[in-house]
């Protein structure tokens, strides 16, 4: 244990936790969404992150940049960045979309019970990832560098980067767009009142169905833009990377309170912060360990997380 | 309904623990007279002991055997994801509860072998490897019950994360303690099952995997027995009501937290058991061993099997194994074909779950619900 | 047996305190004399308390589904629970049986706190219930849904089944023997041996009842027994009612079917909008006005 480099670089930590912890919100958004309907786990939410990462990775190289390239100045950054996002949250948002018509549709016409669910969620992870790990020899991608990382400012000791503002402030952006969509307009109502409660929406009108491929559009959109974010952060990518960042998102859904986008938010800055300072504890190979214990530790304690499931209907 | 009307007095007739007559092979063979039943279960199980000869038989054995890893070594491979397939199924399939770090004991069964009986342990306790399953068995019970102890209580769904967290936990300590687990770097000169030859050789050398697979065959047949004394018990009721209704059967009676850890604690034992029998072959333990790839791969076997019924959960967990181990050798896209072991079994996952849900062997009571359904369709 | 209820007209205490403004004289079943083996003393004259409700209170967030709701069920009576839709029936009934925590209030039983016993302790205790909605455990045999239910008072676990012990084979020999004299006696012992998914509809709500009975119930919670059933299904389940009633069990039975109730019960509570309205013989509820508007002016007895 060492507490002096906790001490040391508490500031700095914490910063980067936040704008990891941006990241991880974001991608927590997608099971939030998806369960606060379906009350259904859906592991093959962590592809979705995948497939955007690797669209993005591609598309990049088809503009001739790889991890080697110069890296452009500002006009070139916004544009590829554009571009990054685009692809990544389509690329996302449609995976997303097809994984919920193959593998769960079927299963809910049947009136498969949750443990189906949950096994093919995991046969979908499991397939996607696998796939691009075959694809790309399970390696590790290099990243073009689209942006120079430097400091902007500090907070006591913590020095704060552009790229970590660019983070925070396009996680929060998504938020409180995503907030605006479901709470303001009649799709999103449609998404609340298949929420609380399924039956009824159907009998008011809803397409249940519709709203479904809607949530998971939406998860979507937000991890495809959570993978741009990871890849300018961390600068490679690989097949298996959406799979262990997923268990964290997920962790951190339910920190939140599983099912209550506010709480994806908090979650994820909770988990990212939290990490870091074991990180800064026992070394960075641990962090993981950290968020495992933390979410056990507070199911045992508050079982419906932080903030409450709000999203989701009241449980008798 | 004409099977209870046959032989109404007797209870056992109508008792679940027999069977009835059905479609499929498990219907056929239920309905054979007990004596003819026991003939074809001893066929079976000396069959499974002459499978390393296979390749003698004429015409079929050539297909059968592996050709890019030896015949005894993927049967070997097979015995021991059987035994994981059939732990992982008393948690998954009997009693409902999705575990998705089942590798997690597989690699505590593994390790604590390795840390009693490998020289370069810490401990420099060099045990044999027959006096570490005692103890390994006995840890990985326990930490069952410490994994099992907080997280039964919540809520279904939550443990599938928690349990992937508690073998992701293990894979990082594995990882990250060069000293105690040793990392990538692992534990070499891991000793073997005893037994030596007349003429000196050792039973369990490095050459032939033979006699490992005929442990592990023995091994399987006394687990299987031993599961099967409780899942015609209390406890294998109590464990198949959870599954059905959890609150129902607490409303029974069912105490149900006592029982779903007695589940993840005999899976864990079960698992705990399969780490053994590899590290007495292996001889070799390192962290890579247990990716968290292996848990879902393991589940895939339980079930494509036939969750909940362990004929399946050997079927599931044998062609798990053998599959890749078959393809290897084979190229495909410039790959040796097993490299694709975990794209065909999460394929594989999702087809089952959607077009035969009950896996390649239903259980018997899908078995049972089938032909009812048939001779509804069918009247006589 | 014949019917073992005779009248008497003595003063119920609990009910009159709950309906000063209208004191008509309640009267009691006297129970069986086997049943005078309750602990505790009785707190009304006539017969041991066996269930004793005492102003139950439940809420849910701002919703209030039961409120001070009291009533005494004694040893040996069938007792009804009845009122309109989401007057708190199953509500209360699920606080009697564990699943809801009541926010106020105490459910004693042979004079022993329920409120916040974990379910199979409340089972172990004597109390089985059946679910408005049939929860069988679908996908096992009849005979083993049963056995789940026998099972509630083996002793043996994990170590004797494994080792097949003496106690083992005999409690299993025992509870499959129970189990199949249980399914005889709600009339699908012929069913033992298919899976419960199925079985007919009726065939299932007996099995529940035979389930429910195989943990040694004091007290046989039914709730809503005849949903669904036809005239003929419901006479025979009358019967069944009446039989286990026979063997010295307390049957609580909630109910939506007027005629049904009146034809069984000893005694009848009525609920509306989570409050207890009125309690007394099938013949007195019948003529409570409050009753009768309760039912929306439709004579309860509608034949």
């Amino acid at each position: 244990m060492n507490f002096s480099n906790l001490f040391s670089q508490f500031g700095e930590l914490t910063v980067t936790g936040l704008a990891q912890g941006a990241i991880i919100a974001l991608f927590a958004l997608g099971y939030t969404l998806v369960y606060g309907v379906l009350r259904l786990i859906n592991f093959a939410h962590s592809e979705v992150f995948t497939v955007g990462a690797f669209t993005a990775v591609l598309t990049w190289g088809a503009f001739g940049l790889d991890q080697d390239s110069r890296t452009p100045g500002l006009g070139g950054f916004v544009g590829y960045l554009l571009i990054g996002l685009l692809v990544a949250a389509a690329a996302s948002a449609a995976t997303a979309v097809v994984i919920e018509l193959v593998a769960y549709r079927p299963l809910r016409r049947r009136n498969a019970p949750p443990l189906a669910f949950l096994i093919t969620a995991i046969g979908a992870s499991i397939a996607i990832s696998e796939f691009v790990g075959v694809l790309t020899h399970r390696n590790n991608k290099g990243v073009p560098r689209l942006l120079t990382q430097e400091p902007v400012f500090r907070i006591a000791d913590g020095r704060v980067t552009n790229l970590q503002i660019l983070i925070v402030v396009v996680a929060l952006a998504m938020m409180i767009g995503l907030d605006f969509f479901i709470n303001r307009t009649r799709l999103g109502r449609g998404i609340r009142a298949v929420s609380q409660n399924p039956d009824s929406a159907a009998l008011m009108g809803v397409n249940k169905n519709r709203v479904i491929s809607l949530v998971f559009l939406l998860g979507g959109l937000m991890a495809g833009v959570a993978a741009i974010m990871y890849l300018l952060k961390i600068g490679n990518v690989r097949y298996d990377n959406g799979l262990y960042l997923g268990v964290e998102a997920f962790s951190a859904a339910v920190l939140g309170g599983i099912g209550n986008l506010r709480g994806a938010l908090l979650g994820g800055f909770v988990l990212g912060v939290f990490e870091n300072y074991v990180s800064g504890l026992f070394g960075t190979q641990w962090h993981s360990v950290g968020a495992f214990v933390l979410l056990v530790v507070l199911l045992m304690f508050r079982p419906t997380g932080l903030l409450g499931e709000s999203l989701g209907r009241a449980r008798a | 309904m004409t099977t209870t009307a046959d032989t109404p007095q007797t209870p056992e007739a109508t008792a679940p623990s027999q069977g009835k007559p059905g479609g499929g092979l498990r219907g056929r063979l239920d309905s054979l007279p007990k004596p003819v039943r026991w003939a074809v279960l001893a066929l079976l199980v000396a069959g499974a002991y002459l499978l390393p000869y296979a390749a003698d038989v004429p015409v079929l054995g050539p297909q059968l055997v592996t050709e890019g890893i030896d015949w005894a070594s993927a049967l070997f491979n097979v015995s021991y994801f059987v035994l994981l397939a059939l732990g992982l199924n008393v948690v998954v399939g009997f009693a409902g509860l999705l575990d998705l770090g089942y590798v997690g004991f597989y690699a505590v069964g593994a390790y604590t072998v390795a840390l009693l009986a490998s020289g370069d342990s810490v401990f420099g306790t060099k045990w044999t490897w027959l006096a570490t399953i005692p103890i390994a068995i006995a840890i990985a019970l326990f930490s069952g019950l410490i994994l099992g102890w907080p997280t039964l209580r919540l809520r279904g769904d939550y443990l599938a994360i928690v349990t992937l967290g508690f073998a992701e936990i293990i894979r990082i300590t594995a990882d990250s303690t060069p000293d105690f687990l040793r990392g990538d770097q692992g534990f070499t000169g891991i000793p073997h099952p005893p037994g030596t030859f007349s003429d000196g050789t050792p039973v369990f050398g490095v050459r032939d995997a033979t006699p490992y697979f005929w442990l592990g065959v023995t091994i399987i047949i006394i687990v299987v027995l031993a599961l099967r004394n409780l899942e015609r018990s209390r406890v294998g009721r109590s464990w198949l009501a959870i599954r059905e209704d959890e609150e129902a059967a607490e409303v029974m009676g069912v105490r149900t937290v006592k029982y779903k850890l007695w589940a993840f604690a005999i899976g864990a034992c079960v698992g705990g058991l399969g780490g053994v029998l590899f590290a007495g072959q292996n001889g070799f333990v390192n962290s890579a061993m247990f990716q968290l790839q292996l848990s879902i791969l393991v589940l895939a076997g339980v079930v494509m099997g036939g969750s909940g019924n362990m004929a399946g959960a050997i079927l599931g967990g044998a062609l798990i194994s053998y599959i890749p181990d078959r393809l290897r050798g084979t190229q495909i896209l410039d790959r040796d074909a097993y490299e694709y072991r975990y794209l065909l079994f999460g394929v594989i996952i999702i087809l089952i779950m959607i077009f035969r849900p009950q896996g390649l062997i239903p259980s018997r009571r899908r078995a049972l619900e089938l032909k009812d359904r048939a001779r509804e369709v069918a009247p006589q | 047996m014949s019917e073992p209820h005779t009248e008497s007209t003595e003063w119920d205490d609990e009910t009159s305190r709950q309906r000063v403004d209208e004191p008509i004289p309640t009267t009691i079943g006297v129970p069986h004399e086997r049943s005078s083996a309750g602990a505790g003393p009785a707190p009304v004259p006539g017969g041991a308390a066996l269930l004793e409700v005492d102003n139950v209170t439940l809420r849910f967030g701002g919703v209030t589904a039961l409120d001070g709701v009291s009533f005494t069920i004694r040893q040996g009576e069938i007792f009804g629970l009845i009122g309109p839709n989401g007057a708190g029936k199953t509500t209360c009934f699920n606080a009697m049986t564990g699943i809801y925590r009541p926010t106020d209030g105490e459910i004693r039983f042979t004079g022993k706190r329920v409120t916040g016993l974990r379910k199979y302790e409340i089972t172990s205790m004597g109390i089985a219930r059946t679910f408005q909605n049939i929860r069988l455990f679908p996908e096992m045999t009849a005979l083993e849904n049963v056995m789940v239910g026998a099972d509630a008072h083996h002793k043996t676990s994990v170590l004797g089944a494994l080792f097949r012990l003496p106690r083992h084979r005999r409690e299993e020999a025992q509870g499959r023997e129970k189990s199949l004299r249980l399914l005889e006696f709600v009339g699908i012992r012929h069913r033992a041996g298919h899976v419960a998914r199925n079985l007919s509809y009726g065939e299932q709500r007996r099995l529940e009842i035979a389930r429910a009975l195989a943990t040694d119930p004091k007290l046989l919670c039914l709730d809503e027994p005849a949903a669904g059933f036809n005239p003929a299904e419901k006479e025979d389940l009358l019967q069944l009612i009446r039989r286990v009633r026979d063997t010295g069990v307390t049957v609580l039975l909630i109910e939506h079917d007027m005629r049904l109730v009146m034809g069984v019960t000893d005694r009848i509570a009525v609920l509306e909008f989570g409050r207890k309205i009125a309690e007394g013989t099938p013949a007195e509820v019948r003529d409570d006005p409050k009753v009768i508007a309760a039912y929306l002016g439709v004579p309860a007895d509608a034949a």
